[in-house]
This record gives structure tokens, C-alpha cells and sequence, in this order.
């Protein structure tokens, strides 16, 4: 593609990134507002192509545009109505409505300003040429990290502490919002199309889950994207009135959530006890570490996504006998 | 100094702005919600646009593991976000 072509398609491109998000931020209508910021996430995804970001790329489409816009669209769902305006004579609570047009004008400006210096600011680092040590570092040290792909390198090999905490916030996020009470109710049973759909896309998801595990090794793809994929697999059962969504019951959802991390931890300790640094895996053994770490971190990754779609603890089938000896009891 | 680099990482500055300006903004927490994710992905666009290194060179892979597991925990923070702010109006409901 020529220079002149490219320029205009990143014009395009950018110019409908920042109107998307615009207007998604313009609208009072929740549920608008989340489709257009869906919207927004799949028009990032090709920015992020274009970018030669194909690792992002992915997990953007099938969680930052995918997963996200379910669950923001599931929330603006069951709020149809605008918040009752606040019965304390407090104005920030009155909303857009009743925040004075003085102050609006003096947060956009603010607002306006802050953009000016991060660009400055960006501009200014443009400047001086890349200091490129790292990336010559990682590709140095590709060939003993296990796998080929440099993104999966860092992530679970050279920087594996960093995705280690980032599965303890999962972890605790999920935690959080199993504490804030039980699922949100279940949706009527699909009809006859969306039921055949679901016969095929379920085996297909899984399937593709499967293979963006395996290959995250050495192309774009790992426990993320598999994670996200397997996940929405279950939000499709789910939005098709399913009561079973593939989630499991009692102790072996626990043992599920903290897998990933329990994993990693003790792929970590184990070497500690065998002489080596924390994570730091033998070049032999790497590849099939990184593969068992990222299996049990792609399992964790779905159910926690899918639990945070579900809102709240799942009524198990104990709780549910339990709920009805409760009823009998009081009847 | 790529052309590529500045235009995306001028559209993330105005993307981090109006993230902020929506969020300070917005009455209903939902749209704060979206608003603080349209901020992140201004954060997100800024660190791909500083990896590029231009066609046909092979981007920095730090600032992509970095977006990627950015993007994981903005879910996650988006979901417990979501769930509180459902409890907050069950709360307010009872009222």
C-alpha cells in the first residue's frame, strides 16, 4: 500500500476511534452509549492490526469489545430507567442536569488542557530516538524462553510475576463481586434459531479456545484469548435460557478460580526448592511449563470472565435444596 | 519520529481527555463506567503507538504483554465496578 492510501486509512480510522468514543460519552441513553462503545472496542481492534499488534488485537475484539459490552450491555438492561434523583439536596448527585454549565465548561477546559500536556509530553518523548535495549534483549534471549512468540516470552517467562498478580486481581475481583450477592436472574429459554445456532457455535468456541492456547506458543493467541473465548462460550449458553453454562458446582468452581494462580505458584515454588530463582524455568523445560501454566491459568480466566457475567454467586444445586427445605419449613 | 506513531498517539491523548471528561461528568454510573474504560483505552493506544517501530519492523513486545494484561484487569475492574454499582441501587431501591 502506497504512503498517501495509508495516511488517509489511519485518518479514517482515528477520526471514527475518537468519534465513536465521543459519542458514546455524549449520550444520556445507557444502552446506546454501551453500543457504541462496543462499537468503539472492534474499530480499536483494527487500529491495533494496524499497529502489527495481532496479540491485542485479539483479546481486545473477544474481551475489551466482546466481553466487556455484554457485561456493560447486560447492566444497562436492567437499568431502563434514569436514577431517581437523589432525595439529599447534594447537586453532584443530580446529575448532568444539575451540574451547573459554569462548572461544565471549567472540567471540558480542564479537561481539554490535560490533553494538551500529555501531547506535549508525547511529542516532546517522540523526539529522542527509541532506546531499543529491551526488545533486543527479549529477542536474544527468544530461543531458551520456551516459545517463539515474544509476547507469550514476556508474559509467562520474562515478566511472569507481573501476569502471576494480574491473576490474583482476577482472583480478588472475582472474589468482590461473589460477596456482593447472587447471580442475577437467568433469561427466558432462546427460540428454535438461536438454539440451533448455539449447537454450533458452543463446540466451535471451545474448540478455538483450544487451538489460541496451543498456538499462543509461537503465533498470536495464549491463555487470555482462550480464556475469553471459553468464557463466551458460556455467556451463549447463558443468553440462550440454558441453566447449565458449563460452570462447575461447589468446591470444584473454587478449586477452578484459583487455579491459575495456585498453578503458577507452585510451578514457581517448586523451583525455588530446586535451586533455581522464582519462575525462573530451565530452557528444556520451559515450553511444557509455560503450556501447564497457561492451561490452568486460560480454565481460571473463564470462569472468573463468566462469573463476573453471571454478577454474583451462581444458586448452586445445595442451595437451592436447602432454599426449598427453608420455604417448607416456613409454610 | 514516525507520522504513525504522533497521529495515534494524539488521538489517545484526546481519548484519555474525554474518558476523564466523562467520567467527572456523567450522572449514571454506567456511563461513568464507560467513560473510565474509553480512558483506558487511550492508555492502551498511547503504549501500542510507542511500540510501533514502523511497517515491516517487528513493534516493541513489553508495551503489547503490558496492554494485554491491561486489558484482563480493565474487565475485571469494569465487572466488580458493574456489580457494585448494582448492589448500590438495590440499596437505594430498599430505601
Amino acid at each position: 500500500m502506497n504512503p498517501v492510501s495509508l495516511l488517509v486509512f489511519d485518518g479514517l480510522l482515528l477520526v471514527s476511534i475518537a468519534g465513536l468514543a465521543w459519542a458514546s460519552l455524549a449520550t444520556t441513553d445507557a444502552r446506546r452509549s454501551v453500543i457504541l462503545f462496543m462499537a468503539f472496542g472492534l474499530v480499536l481492534a483494527v487500529a491495533w492490526g494496524r499497529l502489527l499488534a495481532p496479540d491485542v488485537a485479539l483479546a481486545e475484539a473477544a474481551i475489551g469489545a466482546g466481553l466487556s459490552g455484554a457485561l456493560l450491555l447486560a447492566a444497562a438492561h436492567r437499568q431502563p430507567r434514569p436514577l431517581p434523583p437523589a432525595s439529599t439536596n447534594a447537586p453532584r448527585n443530580h446529575g448532568a442536569a444539575g451540574v451547573g454549565v459554569v462548572l461544565r465548561w471549567a472540567v471540558t477546559l480542564l479537561c481539554a488542557a490535560l490533553a494538551g500536556i500529555l501531547a506535549w509530553a508525547l511529542l516532546h518523548a517522540f523526539d529522542s530516538a527509541p532506546h531499543d535495549m529491551l526488545p533486543q534483549a527479549i529477542s536474544a534471549n527468544l530461543a531458551t524462553s520456551g516459545v517463539s512468540n515474544p509476547v507469550t516470552a514476556v508474559l509467562l517467562n520474562f515478566r511472569a510475576y507481573d501476569t502471576l498478580l494480574e491473576l490474583a486481581v482476577l482472583l480478588t475481583a472475582v472474589l468482590g463481586i461473589l460477596a456482593l450477592g447472587p447471580a442475577t436472574p437467568g433469561y427466558q429459554p432462546a427460540g428454535p434459531v438461536f438454539d440451533g445456532l448455539i449447537r454450533w457455535l458452543v463446540p466451535v468456541l471451545i474448540l478455538t479456545a483450544g487451538y489460541l492456547l496451543w498456538v499462543g506458543a509461537h503465533a498470536p493467541g495464549g491463555a487470555f484469548q482462550a480464556g475469553a473465548m471459553l468464557a463466551a462460550a458460556g455467556v451463549v449458553l447463558r443468553l440462550a435460557g440454558r441453566s447449565r453454562i458449563g460452570l462447575p458446582d461447589g468446591i470444584v468452581l473454587r478449586i477452578v478460580m484459583a487455579a491459575g494462580m495456585g498453578v503458577f505458584l507452585l510451578v514457581g515454588l517448586s523451583l525455588l526448592l530446586l535451586g533455581r530463582p522464582f519462575l525462573g524455568y530451565p530452557p528444556d523445560w520451559a515450553g511444557s511449563l509455560i503450556l501447564l501454566i497457561e492451561t490452568a491459568a486460560m480454565l481460571s480466566i473463564a470462569a472468573t470472565l463468566l462469573l463476573a457475567f453471571l454478577g454474583g454467586r451462581p444458586e448452586s444445586t445445595g442451595d437451592k435444596a436447602a432454599a426449598k427445605r427453608q420455604r417448607e419449613a416456613i409454610s | 519520529m514516525l507520522t504513525t506513531q504522533i497521529l495515534y498517539g494524539l488521538t489517545a491523548c484526546v481519548l484519555v481527555a474525554l474518558g476523564l471528561r466523562g467520567a467527572l461528568l456523567h450522572a449514571s454510573l454506567l456511563q461513568r463506567i464507560v467513560a473510565i474504560n474509553v480512558m483506558g483505552a487511550g492508555v492502551f493506544l498511547l503504549l501500542i503507538a510507542v511500540a510501533y517501530r514502523g511497517p515491516g519492523l517487528a513493534p516493541d513486545p513489553v508495551p503489547h504483554a503490558l496492554v494485554l494484561t491491561g486489558i484482563v484487569v480493565a474487565v475485571s475492574a469494569t465487572a466488580l465496578a458493574l456489580a457494585l454499582a448494582r448492589r448500590l441501587h438495590a440499596e437505594r431501591d430498599d430505601d
